[in-house]
């Protein structure tokens, strides 16, 4: 399979309660929560898309689009 | 997003706390079904009363909302009037095991062709935290101040003493599996049971000092393994993960047409 390239960080603020999970368990540490506790992409040039934060996400807010999509 | 499609954005963000693990139950099972590319129209979840039980009200199919317990028998109404319909029954692990025990438990018997999900969180979450029979021996809980007595159900061995033809248990933590699994019980014919772990940080987690949404998460991790590892030979307190049973019985709607062709034979 190819290596799946970055476009973006597809984050829904409003839907984000700030949990933690996807910033805990990214294996780049890419992700970060801001002074509002949303999760924001601080480090996107680290990501290697495996998508673990949105498989992970219980409120379906952050999607990482690729390239390939 | 494979999710966009089949949920009611219209009732997003949803009302569970952060870190439940019912919202990733509901991503894994969206990826479930567009794997399996089922048509909306041809899917019936119903659920019954609890947290857990709020998911259908968020997934774009035919949802029913039923009464505490009972939602196996309402599906299994449906699944006797329009058998080529699709069921999936998310429940809770108290709304399975203890207010509806006993549905659950004949509808293993009788291998209908539906999908039971067990969100197993260990605790009454919408009510405030009461013990659940699958909360355990020496657990808290707000009924359980001075700790749990009660032993625990295992799903796993219930619903396969009780005769479900695929049985599986998963956790919120275990993304990369949670949909495979959930897609292979869809895909079976026959009564499935799926364990889904996941965690309560609010009323489990907080009573039981088990720590934030993300150190329950951590706690799924180290505390499971899957099923024959040789982790579990060292050290048995560990929870098995995995597809436990997965057998081939007549189906009950399939038997029940049988009978309805002989009785209109007559013989």
């Amino acid at each position: 399979m190819a290596k799946l390239k970055l476009k973006g960080h597809l984050i829904n603020r409003d839907w984000c309660k700030g949990c933690g999970i996807c910033v805990h368990f990214c294996p780049r540490k890419v992700l970060e929560l801001d002074e509002f506790d949303k999760v924001v992409a601080v480090r996107p040039q680290d990501c290697v898309c495996c998508k673990l934060c949105e498989l992970r996400c219980p409120d379906l807010a952050i999607e990482v689009q690729t390239e390939q999509d | 997003m494979p999710a966009r499609e089949y949920i009611r954005e219209r009732f997003f963000p949803h009302i569970w706390c952060p870190g439940c693990g019912h919202g990733i139950v509901l991503n894994g099972l969206v990826r479930a079904i567009e794997n399996i590319g089922l048509k909306k129209n041809d899917i019936v979840m119903v659920s019954g009363i609890g947290c857990s039980s709020r998911i259908a009200g968020y997934m774009d199919f035919h949802t029913l909302h039923t009464i505490h317990g009972r939602a196996l028998a309402f599906a299994i109404g449906v699944k006797m009037s329009r058998p080529d319909l699709t069921l999936l029954v998310p429940m809770g692990d108290g709304d399975a095991l203890s207010i509806g025990g006993n549905h659950f438990i004949h509808a293993c018997r009788r291998n209908i062709d539906m999908t039971a999900i067990v969100m197993n969180n260990r605790v009454y979450g919408m009510t405030g935290g009461q013990y659940s029979p699958l909360s355990g021996y020496g657990t808290m809980a707000t009924t359980a101040p001075y700790t749990n007595i009660d032993q625990a159900f295992d799903v796993v061995s219930m619903a396969t003493a009780a005769g479900a033809t695929f049985v599986a248990r998963a956790t919120a933590y275990h993304v990369q599996q949670l949909p495979g699994i959930l897609e292979e019980a869809i895909r079976h014919k026959g009564f499935s049971v799926v364990e889904v772990m996941t965690p309560c940080p609010t009323y489990f987690g907080r009573k039981n000092k088990e720590g934030s949404a993300v150190d329950m998460m951590e706690n799924l991790k180290t505390r499971t393994t899957p099923i024959g590892s040789k982790a579990k030979q060292e050290n048995p307190s560990l929870i098995e993960r995995g597809i436990f049973v997965k057998k081939e019985l007549p189906e009950y709607c399939a038997e029940y047409q049988r009978i309805v062709e002989r009785a209109m034979k007559g013989k």
